[in-house]
């Protein structure tokens, strides 16, 4: 925010950054490779709906594009506990690239339609042996991706979390800041 | 370029820089008259007026680097992290998220226990920033909703800096004040008075010098006091604003403001008065009053509850256009 922002007391609200995204099959293979990771195929949009007509139509949209063509994931919608909305793609588990084009899709859709500010974060998820899972988390405003691995309980595994910055690094832009590491418990396609 | 939906509130910015504008203007002249009285009349009577400068810049700097210590501390407030209960999990979920959203540092979050449901912001930037909510604002009376639309009106009190912005406004407010106290001192012990050595010899100039700035004080001080008020309130305003533009649902936080306005005015004069020097920054203020005298309305630090409620459907609207 500017000085003169500030000063009247303005907040401009943030626009997503989408196109970062599309680095995530290349580090899809990467995690796999390193570190025995591999995706489930599904993935999933967060993000805060508005209240209103013009945003139920666009979000109604969007089911309807999912839903459409050949090779059509399995969507669903569901609300978590903090009232952001989670819009969840499966694929087959080797097709990352087709998820996060899907996944693009709906970005696209909400910022065509003017609420590109009310896009919270992209979940993939990835899973290994006994029972590991994770999931690499984009921030939309930060344009910086993060990982979260939760444990049962509400405990993560930051150990896994920060092994998998290493293995990634150069492959995604990860969140440089850890206290922007916010936990997503409970997020859909988990 | 994607259309945006987030017009700015031109009313409300120009109203604002009008306010601060005008509180600049009575800063100038302000000083001005200072320089002009205390080179008129010698500098007998100029330390009046330095100390109540110096005082008065002691008193906004430390409230500048200490407000969040000083609010937590007249609040009983205590920081909590994410693990300190389902309370502040909760606190610290929604705190996350709308950090996220609105690509912000997260504040420190801190619970009151306090049976007024309620929530204030504080610390003079985004990295010292703390919010703190009341225990009753989380016992149920508000759903989850309501409740992110309260914290996210304080979150863009930290995105704007109110803290900072009010304290460097009330500055001249506080010099002012603090150079009425003096002069009616002075006037009293130092004008007046015969105890002092004849040595003295311009006495007589130094009482008029003295009941001037007693008259510059007052005036200043009453004309920075009504623009600060309003300035707040504008700054409400914008939060009001900025907050339901970040949730996306104007129409929760309008209903969380019903909830909590109306609950405040129902609680018995004792806690009102202890929750009292905290006002500026509360969510809601505990003074509610009866908002039909317009006296009360020029008071007050924050906006009337219909003016808030109106903004907010006008919000409602614009989204869902």
């Amino acid at each position: 925010m500017g000085f003169l922002d500030t000063l009247l007391g303005r907040t401009k609200p943030v626009p997503p950054k989408l196109d970062d995204l599309f680095a995530v099959p290349t580090a899809a293979i990467t995690l796999q490779a390193a570190m025995g990771l591999v995706p489930t195929g599904a993935g999933s949009v967060c993000f805060r709906a508005a209240e209103g007509r013009a945003f139920s139509d666009i979000e109604k949209d969007v089911r309807e594009l999912l839903s459409m063509g050949s090779e059509a994931p399995q969507v669903e919608v569901t609300n978590d506990s903090y009232g952001f909305t989670w819009l969840v793609c499966r694929h087959s588990a080797d097709d990352v690239a087709a998820l996060v084009t899907d996944l693009h899709a709906v970005n696209s859709s909400l910022v065509d339609g003017g609420f590109g500010p009310q896009l919270l974060c992209t979940l993939v998820s990835f899973t290994g042996e006994s029972g590991r899972r994770l999931g690499i988390v984009y921030l939309y405003k930060r344009g910086t991706f993060y990982p979260f691995a939760p444990l049962g309980g509400e405990r993560r595994d930051n150990a896994l979390e920060l092994q998998v910055r290493g293995a990634v690094g150069a492959d995604l832009k990860i969140e440089a800041d850890l206290s922007r590491w916010f936990p997503v418990w409970g997020a859909p396609g988990l | 370029m994607a259309k945006t939906r987030y017009a700015p509130d031109r009313g409300l910015t120009t109203r604002m820089t009008l306010t601060m504008f005008l509180l600049g203007l009575v800063f100038v002249a302000f000083v001005i008259a200072l320089i002009y009285l205390l080179g008129a009349f010698g500098v007998g009577s100029g330390a009046i007026a330095f100390f109540a400068i110096a005082l008065g810049l002691a008193l906004t700097v430390g409230s500048f680097f200490y407000s969040d210590k000083i609010a937590l501390s007249a609040a009983r407030a205590v920081e909590v992290g994410p693990q300190d209960g389902p309370m502040a999990a909760k606190v610290h979920g929604i705190v996350d998220r709308l950090c996220a959203l609105a690509d912000m540092p997260k504040p420190r979050v801190a619970i009151a226990r306090s049976p007024m449901p309620n929530a204030f912001a504080t610390g003079r930037n985004a990295k010292k920033a703390v919010l703190c909510v009341t225990t009753s604002l989380m016992d149920g009376r508000l759903d989850d909703r309501e409740l992110e639309g309260v914290i996210a009106h304080e979150m863009s009190h930290v995105a704007h800096k109110d803290v900072a912005v009010m304290t460097i406004a009330s500055f001249l407010g506080i010099v002012a004040g603090l150079l009425v106290r003096f002069a009616f001192y002075g006037e009293l012990f130092g004008g007046g008075g015969g105890g002092r050595g004849g040595n003295n010899n311009n006495n007589g100039g130094g009482a008029i010098v003295l009941l001037v700035m007693l008259a510059v004080g007052i005036v200043v001080y009453a004309v920075s006091f009504l623009l600060i008020r309003l300035l707040s309130r504008y700054r409400e305003l914008a939060a009001d604003r900025a907050g339901a533009l970040l949730t996306g649902q104007p129409s929760a936080l309008a209903s969380a403001l019903t909830k909590v306005s109306g609950d405040i005015a129902r609680i018995p004069q004792k806690d009102l008065r202890k929750a009292e020097p905290l006002n500026a920054f509360y969510f809601a203020p505990a003074l509610s009053g009866k908002a039909g005298a317009s006296l009360a309305t020029l008071f007050s630090t924050h906006p009337s509850l219909d003016r808030r409620l109106r903004q907010l459907s006008e919000i409602s609207e614009q989204l869902a256009k």
